[in-house]
């Protein structure tokens, strides 16, 4: 039972708190405050910075000097385009292992799960030897493959933990009903499932959205997405501190509201169920 | 329509053979209960009939025709699952209308068949609700119109009230057993609970181990239980199972008596012993008495209130008439 | 409850799956181990076409004898080690403090979470610049108004100043998971605790923390995998100079920028060991709790 907790106490508990959040979204906020100052106002002192007149104009610069709304499809494309060919693939696996267990599920499971710990740089030149080989560099198609591939088991391994809590004598009870197995799937399951789903999708078009190693290592100008397309501001030149804040803003802001949306999937499918 | 028969039935999971074969033949109308302590494989039994598991070896027969390779659906059976099962996504009409709708009936008749079960189970007010947003015994009613609907040969139930408190439980006994009254269509109800079994049942069933140890009427296994097993399980509070010296005197290797079989008395009696803890619940009153006949104290009814003290001594005779006796094997001796 | 039509549905059903991992883990991972025993130079003429020459295990000698690689292991051990220490204490605190009633709890969690969900190019390069530049940066800014010589953060500092970027990435994820854990706590176990006699501290190290153990060695497992391949931070901010050449970097280096394949293939299988050793360790509390 909740204990009743003096004015004080919380007070000060909320104090801290916020305190403490503030201090590490403060990054964040800077980006979104430099992203609306003139260029010359933004290598000022903090405080000058803030004094500073507020403009949209980078939002403008960078929208046309670099193609941005050409990254940002990119980052579009292979984020979902991952996602949902993976859930493509994942649902069928998923509900198999959730529903016809057998004992090499928690195996194949586990086995999936390791392909996930297989550190990409161990198999760089392979992949970039067979990309060059199909033809696949700096394509967005050979992107949405390899994100997939590296996303594949988080995805079956969420869907699989929302399956489970699917109580399988719903599904005998429909077998009872007389559906078929057809049936069973599209009147019962999948309704059950969706949110199971939509959660598995929104946190592995995060993990897609963000992922620095392979978009860094095998996209040129074409296939970029926003990752690639932001480690360009790593040579700059002149003064670029607003324009890369309002780049870093728009490939932020889309994933951080998504990803306010997901906290509870993040636990659930980045601790692969090991933490309740 | 709705016989039954198991033929030489027998299930295995791997190299565990849960159910050796056995027959059992169920007559159309029957109410028949399994019943049994937890694991003894009633629900798999069930489970065959429904078709949810496949047997190993034996025949399933359905009226007359074999239904061993049939699939659930097809074999005209609905049953009610101990967590309900209701659909969780859809509202109270769609769930009784589903497999309706699975058997492609149109929009009126499920309308006409909805409702005529509604009425009956007291849902009418409740049809466009969620299942998550009604009573336990609510949700009971809607899995068991669920069933209606599809007038199936028989019933199955799965445990089906151990999920609900115990007044409410005792009012769902009493629903169902009037439901099969007026629908006089075969059930069978799978349940852990030997009160259930004795108060709705034309036919009890009682398994242990996978094997079935007697099928008879509730009084007939009250009456005339066929051995200790079944002697010890029917009843509430058990029958007194005494062995030892007490036996002997009866030619048995063990003798049973029931607790309102025996009479108590501070004067004198067959057996003497002292009282342990009573309970009054006010019809009756249960002692149980450490005496010399049995190394276990025995448990005794009397009718009514009646006071004896902890510790009192006493004296109690069994009425000879309902003694049983079991012999070395357990079983019962004419 | 399974038949064995049923069965056979569900091994067709999970065949896709099982079948693209498999050529995804086998088919580089052979070629790897392939080319980790050949002399590969591209840019010197080798092609798979003439054929390589087998070098047995040279390129795994001189993987571990170059003069890189022991700076290499001991960065990677730095930043991994630090931002483990520094995730996992600060996230204790931070779950505990976010687990207390206060005002506005949602919207400070979020706050916390929101670094988890910004891209690493994104992340590295606002630090480097708008935070650690040593002249127009924010902390330079900090400094000189208190008089102080702002630091050359990621020269001078460099590998403090990359696990304060790594940590500020995962610090997020520590505490929700912690978070998710404390409140998996039963309160009755702390208020029988507190019946018992146990003051607050005791109550955090007889009851709470073993709780949070589980957690814990979550939390270290998975960071550990995905921090031993941390890539961006690193190629955006300083590109390996100044002694943060991780392994991985130094993988990637020999591969991608010095082109010689066989050496960093024989680097990458060193690296797919390592990460197995720590994966080990995670699939046994994973597993074990597939059976719970």
């Amino acid at each position: 039972m909740a204990r009743a907790v003096t004015t004080r106490q919380k007070t000060i508990n909320s104090l801290a708190a916020w305190a403490v959040g503030l201090l590490i979204f403060f990054p964040i906020l800077w980006i979104f405050v430099m992203s609306f100052k003139a260029e010359g106002d933004a290598i000022k002192t903090p405080l000058e910075v803030l004094a500073a007149p507020w403009t949209l104009e980078n939002y403008g610069v960078v929208q046309e000097r670099s193609n941005y709304s050409r990254h940002f499809a990119n980052s579009v494309i292979l984020a979902f385009g991952s996602t949902l060919l993976g859930l493509l693939v994942a649902v069928p696996a998923a509900w198999a292992m959730a529903f016809v267990p057998s004992k090499r599920t928690k195996d194949i499971l586990l086995w999936m799960l390791s392909t996930k710990m297989l550190p990409a740089v161990g198999v760089l030149y392979p992949i970039y030897l067979l990309f060059i080989r199909l033809g696949l560099l700096d394509s967005r198609a050979g992107l949405v493959v390899v994100l997939m591939l590296i996303n594949l088991p988080i995805i079956v391994w969420m869907l699989y933990t929302y399956f489970r809590e699917i109580p399988g004598e719903i599904l005998e009870a429909a077998r009872m009903d007389g559906a078929t197995l057809h049936e069973e799937i599209l009147y019962v399951l999948t309704p059950m499932a969706i949110p199971g789903m939509a959660s598995t999708l929104l946190l592995n078009v995060i993990l897609a959205w963000n992922e620095a190693f392979w978009t860094l290592n095998l996209t040129a100008a074409k296939a970029a997405p926003l990752t690639a397309f932001i480690a360009s501001y790593s040579s700059p030149e002149g003064l670029f501190y607003a324009k890369l804040s309002a780049a870093s803003t728009m490939a932020i802001a889309p994933i951080l509201i998504m990803g306010w949306f997901s906290q509870k999937q993040l636990v659930r499918g980045l601790t692969f169920g090991a933490v309740k | 329509m709705g016989q039954i028969q198991l033929n030489q039935v027998s299930k295995s999971f791997g190299s565990v053979e849960v159910i050796p074969p056995l027959d059992l033949t169920i007559e159309d109308g029957e109410f028949v209960v399994f019943v049994g302590p937890s694991g003894c494989g009633k629900s798999t039994l069930l489970r065959l009939i429904a078709g949810l598991e496949d047997v190993t070896e034996g025949h399933v027969t359905i009226d007359g025709q074999d239904a061993t390779e049939v699939v659930p659906a097809k074999r005209g059976l609905a049953m009610v699952f101990q967590s309900y099962a209701l659909y969780p996504h859809m509202s109270v009409r769609k769930n009784i209308a589903f497999p309706l709708r699975m058997a492609g009936l149109d929009k009126a008749q499920q309308d006409k068949s909805v409702a005529q079960a509604a009425e009956v189970l007291n849902l009418t007010d409740y049809l466009d609700r969620r299942p998550g947003q009604l009573s336990g015994g609510q949700r009971q009613r809607v899995a068991i119109g669920r069933a209606i609907v599809r007038e199936p040969a028989a019933f199955l139930f799965d445990e089906p009230l151990s999920n609900l408190d115990a007044a409410l439980r005792v009012g769902m006994r009493l629903e169902i057993s009037e439901l099969h009254k007026r629908l006089k269509t075969t059930m069978i109800y799978v349940t852990h609970d030997q009160v259930e079994a004795m108060t709705m049942a034309d036919k009890i069933v009682v398994l242990q181990a996978g094997v079935i140890e007697q099928v008879g009427s509730p009084l007939e296994l009250y009456q005339r239980p066929r051995n200790t097993f079944v002697a010890g399980f029917i009843g509430s509070p058990k029958m007194n199972l005494i062995q030892g010296p007490g036996a002997d005197k009866y030619g048995a290797a063990t003798i049973g008596i029931r607790p309102e079989h025996i009479d108590i008395n501070e004067e004198e009696g067959l057996w003497h012993g002292t009282v342990g803890v009573s309970e009054h619940l006010g019809s009756d009153t249960f002692f149980h008495v450490q005496c010399n006949a049995s190394h276990e104290p025995l448990t005794v009814r009397a009718t009514g209130e009646m006071a004896l003290e902890y510790g009192a001594e006493v004296h109690l005779t069994p009425r000879t008439e309902h003694l049983h006796k079991f012999d070395a094997k357990g079983l019962r001796m004419e | 409850m399974a038949t064995q039509h049923s069965r056979s549905a569900a091994r067709l059903m999970m065949a896709p799956a099982v079948v693209l991992l498999l050529g995804w883990m086998l088919v580089p991972l052979t070629m790897t181990l392939y080319f980790s025993f050949k002399k590969y130079l591209p840019m010197r003429g080798d092609s798979l076409a003439n054929g390589l020459d087998w070098v047995g295990f040279a390129n795994y000698a001189r993987f571990v004898t170059s003069s890189s690689f022991w700076p290499s292991v001991y960065a990677t051990l730095v930043i991994v080690g630090g931002v483990l220490v520094i995730t996992v204490i600060l996230g204790i605190f931070l779950a505990l403090l976010l687990d207390q009633p206060m005002w506005g709890q949602g919207v400070v969690r979020i706050l916390v979470i929101a670094p988890f969900f910004v891209m690493p190019t994104v992340s590295g390069l606002v630090w480097k610049n708008m935070f650690m530049d040593p002249v127009n940066g924010f902390f330079a800014h900090v400094w000189r108004s208190v008089g102080a010589e702002p630091i050359e953060w990621l020269s001078q500092a460099s590998l403090p100043s990359l696990i304060l970027i790594v940590s500020w990435q995962w610090l997020p994820f520590a505490t929700l998971i912690l978070l998710t854990a404390f409140q998996s706590l039963d309160q009755e176990q702390l208020e029988a605790a507190e019946m018992d006699g146990a003051r607050w501290p005791q109550r955090f190290v007889f009851i709470v923390l073993p709780h949070l153990s589980r957690a814990i060695t979550v939390v270290l497992l998975i960071q550990t995998i995905f921090l031993l391949s941390i890539f961006a931070e690193i190629f955006v901010t300083t590109q390996g100079s100044f002694g943060t050449k991780t392994l991985t970097y130094l993988i990637y280096q020999r591969v991608l920028e010095s082109q010689n394949v066989g050496l960093g293939s024989a680097g990458g299988v060193y690296a797919i060991i390592l990460a197995n050793i720590v994966a080990i360790f995670l699939m046994r509390i994973v597993g074990k709790n597939l059976d719970a």
